[in-house]
């Protein structure tokens, strides 16, 4: 099976693809605490595109295709923004001790994409940057 | 589209309990930090966290508890979380901040705690 949807690159559409990330693995039967794994790897990935690669600009767009064939899941997400994003897949841990220490808000995000997939990765095509995450869902 | 997170703050003597209701996302994360920002905040003994109806959390609202987490601790303000469900826990689980935060099942828990 295979769904796919396209946002404008604003904050206020990570409900609309949560919303469908959630709606396409619950309706393959996988379990809570899985498809919120999931649910959180996308959302992820898909504010770092909208609010790092492309400012908030919603007159940008990203194209997000979620494939499950058997127990295996590929998402592609494809950011239609001029300037080319590409972090690198999996991180290091981060240093969770020191951000409290500084009170720093941010770079975990990646961290939590790279525990929960299988494979993540970063590419260019076509002058896009996509976003390829695969995982063997239980 | 109505906001995704609302945060209920219910004082008693020496503990703010602020109830937190819907989705923590990079979209909604600021409705709590304005929250845990407040400086009467500080005035506290303790600041618990109800999570029964916390549905979700990104690292956007992580981050909020963490970038605040040492400014309460250095006033003496105890920062606990209650009623946190599985999925959410997990969260903290994935990255390991369920062993840097004080996390219980109850609020009877949390107010022992």
């Amino acid at each position: 099976m295979q769904d796919r949807i396209r946002i404008s690159c604003s904050r206020q559409n990570l409900q609309q693809v949560r919303d469908f990330v959630r709606g396409f693995l619950v309706s393959a039967q996988r379990s809570d605490l899985v498809v919120n794994q999931v649910v959180l790897a996308v959302d992820e990935v898909v504010a770092n595109f909208i609010i790092h690669a492309n400012g908030e600009d919603d007159n940008q767009f990203l194209d997000l295709l979620l494939v499950l064939a058997d127990h295996h899941l590929d998402i592609e997400i494809e950011d239609h923004g001029s300037t080319l994003f590409l972090p690198a897949g999996k991180v290091a841990n981060p240093d969770l001790r020191a951000y409290i220490q500084q009170g720093r808000k941010g770079g975990m995000g990646m961290a939590l994409v790279s525990r929960i997939m299988d494979q993540v990765e970063f590419f260019e095509r076509n002058s896009h940057t996509v976003c390829h995450l695969s995982k063997t869902l239980p | 589209m109505g906001p995704i997170m609302k945060v209920t703050a219910q004082p008693a003597d020496t503990t703010l309990t602020l109830i937190l209701d819907g989705e923590l996302d990079a979209s909604s994360a600021v409705v709590l930090d304005t929250e845990l920002n407040k400086p009467e905040l500080l005035h506290y003994k303790k600041v618990l966290i109800d999570c029964q109806r916390l549905s979700y959390i990104s690292s956007a609202g992580l981050g909020v508890f963490i970038s605040h987490l040492q400014r309460l601790q250095d006033s003496n303000v105890k920062l606990v979380f209650f009623n946190m469900q599985e999925k959410v826990f997990n969260v903290f689980e994935i990255l390991g901040l369920d062993s840097l935060m004080t996390i219980v099942p109850t609020q009877q828990e949390a107010l022992a705690a």
